[in-house]
């Protein structure tokens, strides 16, 4: 077994935390996550680690059900970004011609409309489910790993390695998957890192303008929204949420670095 | 004996090497060299890629490209140790005292300055000359070079003179500001061999007619023959032999110069063309999508079992076009292709299978050729798979003789492309070939990006794969040696058409025609005062027309 770095390890163990968290979320939360407990805004104590929130909830309570709802969401519009963007942006880039124009300018024209906006269009006149909003979030961020994947590809499929799968005869998933795909793979993982954190806060986001997760269930975003007027008083209620966020993204990205440095390797990842 | 102008004692260079996903490492590229240059001297550096010689050098400059350092030793510059100069004093040096011809002119130069301009940049701001005394020397140099029209030439910009222009104006951006010393880096290596000879004319004129002391770097000996007095041989950051060139090509001392001297004595006696042949290219004319001119006209070649066809020619020429139109990625406008008894479906992605399997391709360049991602065992299993359906433990034992074949064993099944030498690459790529048993190969430059030592390797290979397997090669390169040394027909091609073709014995004997003279009396041989006598001849036939 390699030695892991530091950084790497503990990004693993404050990630795998959060996804502990979020997984055993009924067993170590302290309350239910709509049980009124307490006071409005009570401040930390032996029975609230963190206090209660705008109407007498805990919010660690809060805080572990809230991971539970962004996690699950972002890492599912994680993946549908990543099967569907790679999948279309490695055909066209081996395909070429007329498909990848078509496919790459009606990605274009989809990027060309901010992705807020859009995600709020949608979501104005289609009901506000989970596997709504998580579809419409990962077919949203496929359109950057779409481009991502494809100028990737564009370099690999002219390789004198993929023209001799050509030659060979080799059909297109072949020379897709198995010749473009694990050399696309290095940039890929970075992007994933970055595509996942990216997702965590436009899912906080949509949640917090009142169109992502929806009550009385929350996600951080949504925790945020609660509390915010306390911040006017002095009360550090909405910043748990954005800390929570900031840990995740750090932690998850030193993991995505350590992935690509093994990735890299072009002897397997030995001596 | 006087001071040397340069003097190398005890030189040690190492690098740190940052392999993707491992720990640094430090390696030795130079390991305690020593050197005397004097003045208005030539000293020849040979050696194989990774021998040092480049590094070595640029140590003469004080340089150390892409984190090397040297770490030991002296460089002595009339009688000044430079590794020890501070920047001001290595400003001095540089582009004053000694220069610097690099390999690509045209990487070398800005592309959006006047030739003039940068050629006489250095001596300015040296302030070794005025403005009007520096163009002079320049206009001065470039006539001595042999390039056409002096007073003119300084106003082009780079890409409007050709390849081998541009490496003359180097030469004489580098010997513009009077150095003591110039460090010629492969200046011709680049170049076409037909080019070659007239810029090596002209850098080994213009050293004598200045009296200027060069370090002549190359791994082709019978070039640096031509213009070194002195040769050093070094291999592995260690010098191997230093003696004089007439010693050094004659009387070689050790044995590796003696491989070196001996390279491409390889022979292959001419089969006479049998009446049905593997391959015969009809009237094949093409262009690439959006030209207007045919990059092939008229292509009429044929290819007999298990020989060798040579497609010859400089860079332009068609000939890799050729190769693109055979394997189906360029279907040619008109023209047939027969192949074993049949036509060829114009397009590579109509053809069955079995004419898929029984025309392999190897490429120039093997780096590029493998999936750096796959094992060898995959990369050479994948056709044996393919086309055969060989499956695991049959799979793995085909694999393993094809190994025992190429001369590697079964420890590199497990191996990366990363992990083997650029010779070891090239034989993979043959088995990878060979395995899905084909009647024939293309060979595109297959040794031309090697070492001589190790392409003298692949085509010895080559040549009995051949004999064993009855498989046939249309072998595309520019190396007249190497073609002399495996095939037996011989097409040689000019600007898209082939202008002569027949067997090897006689495309290579007189009466050549104009063309083919030319590439022919162009192929450096390993004696010193060959080039003299090929430019002399050149002068007379000139004289008689």
């Amino acid at each position: 077994m390699r030695r892991i770095p530091l950084a790497a390890l503990l990004g693993l163990l404050i990630t795998g935390l959060f996804f502990a968290a979020a997984i055993l979320a009924p067993v170590i939360a302290p309350y239910g996550p709509s049980e009124i407990v307490g006071d409005v805004w009570e401040p930390a104590s032996a029975e609230h680690l963190l206090g209660t929130d705008n109407i007498g909830r805990d919010l660690l309570t809060r805080l572990i059900y809230g991971g539970r709802t962004t996690i699950f969401v972002a890492t599912l519009a994680t993946a549908i970004s990543f099967v569907t963007g790679t999948f279309l942006g490695l055909t066209a880039a081996t395909v070429g011609g007329w498909v990848d124009q078509v496919m790459s300018r009606c990605v274009d024209v989809l990027m060309a409309i901010p992705p807020l906006i859009f995600a709020l269009v949608i979501l104005s006149v289609m009901p506000v489910t989970m596997p709504v909003l998580i579809i419409v979030i990962g077919l949203l961020e496929a359109t950057r790993v779409y481009r991502l994947s494809r100028s990737v590809a564009v370099d690999i499929a002219v390789m004198d390695y993929v023209e001799a799968a050509r030659l060979r005869g080799e059909g297109r998933m072949w020379i897709v998957f198995r010749e473009i795909l694990p050399n696309a793979l290095s940039p890929l993982v970075a992007e994933m890192g970055l595509r996942f954190i990216f997702i965590v806060l436009f899912v906080s986001t949509l949640s917090f303008l009142g169109l992502g997760v929806q009550p009385p269930a929350a996600d951080w975003g949504g925790i945020v929204k609660e509390n915010k007027d306390g911040i006017v008083y002095g009360i550090g209620a909405a910043l748990w949420p954005a800390v929570a966020i900031a840990a995740l993204a750090i932690s998850v990205n030193l993991i995505a670095d350590w992935v690509l440095s093994r990735t890299s390797s072009l002897k397997g990842g030995r001596g | 004996m006087t001071e040397p102008l340069l003097k190398i004692r005890d030189l040690r260079i190492d690098a740190t090497v940052y392999p993707p996903g491992e720990a640094a490492r430090e390696i030795q590229i130079v390991k305690g060299v020593d050197l005397d240059l004097q003045r208005g001297k030539v000293l020849g550096l040979i050696g194989e890629s990774g021998a040092g010689k480049s590094t070595i050098g640029l140590a003469a400059m004080a340089y150390g490209r892409g984190g090397v350092r040297i770490t030991g030793g002296q460089v002595l510059v009339n009688g000044r140790d430079v590794l020890t100069l501070r920047d001001s004093g290595l400003r001095r040096l540089r582009g004053n005292e000694v220069t610097y011809v690099s390999q690509s002119a045209a990487a070398s130069f800005n592309p959006s300055r006047r030739i003039l301009e940068q050629v006489t940049e250095a001596a300015i701001l040296h302030g070794k000359f005025t403005r009007q005394q520096a163009q002079a020397r320049a206009i001065d140099l470039f006539g001595k070079l042999g390039l056409p029209d002096p007073e003119r030439i300084g106003q082009r910009y780079p890409h409007q003179v050709s390849g081998g222009q541009l490496q003359r104006c180097m030469t004489a951006l580098a010997l513009c500001p009077e150095p003591d010393l110039v460090v010629f880096d492969e200046p011709t290596t680049a170049l076409d061999v037909t080019t070659q000879i007239d810029v090596l004319k002209a850098i080994k004129d213009v050293i004598a007619l200045t009296g200027v002391a060069a370090l002549y770097i190359t791994h082709d000996l019978a070039v640096v023959a031509q213009v070194a007095d002195d040769i050093m041989v070094l291999r592995h950051g260690e010098m191997v032999e230093h003696g004089a060139t007439d010693q050094i090509i004659n009387a070689p001392r050790q044995d590796y110069t003696r491989a070196l001297v001996s390279v491409r004595e390889i022979r292959h006696d001419e089969q006479p063309p049998t009446p049905t042949p593997v391959l015969s290219v009809d009237g094949i004319s093409a262009r690439y999508s959006g030209m207007h001119d045919d990059v092939l006209s008229d292509i009429n070649v044929a290819l007999s079992p298990g020989q060798t066809l040579a497609i010859v020619g400089e860079s332009g020429s068609g000939k890799s076009t050729l190769a693109r139109v055979i394997t189906g990625l360029l279907p040619p406008r008109s023209g047939r292709i027969g192949f074993d008894g049949h036509d060829l479906t114009p397009a590579q992605r109509q053809r069955p299978r079995q004419d898929l399997r029984q025309l392999q391709m190897i490429y120039q360049m093997a780096d590029v050729a493998m999936n750096p991602r796959q094992t060898v065992e995959t990369i050479i299993g994948r056709p044996l798979q393919f086309y055969f359906g060989l499956k695991g433990r049959q799979r793995r034992d085909r694999v393993v003789a094809l190994l025992d074949q190429i001369e590697m064993g079964a420890d590199f099944l497990d191996r990366y492309p990363a992990e083997l030498s650029g010779g070891q690459k090239q034989r993979v790529c043959i088995a990878r070939a060979l395995a899905a048993e084909p009647k024939l190969i293309i060979c595109d430059e297959v040794t031309s990006a090697l070492d001589p030592l190790v392409a003298d390797g692949i085509l010895k290979l080559l040549l009995q794969l051949q004999k064993d397997r009855q498989v046939a090669y249309l072998f595309i390169t520019h190396d007249l040696a190497t073609v002399r040394a495996i095939s037996d027909s011989i097409a040689v091609m000019h600007r898209g058409k082939v202008v002569r073709y027949g067997p090897k014995s006689q495309v290579l004997s007189p009466p050549f025609d104009d063309y083919t003279d030319l590439l022919l009396s162009s192929v450096p041989e390993m004696r010193p005062g060959w080039l003299e006598q090929v430019v002399a001849h050149r002068r007379i036939e000139a004289g008689g027309e």
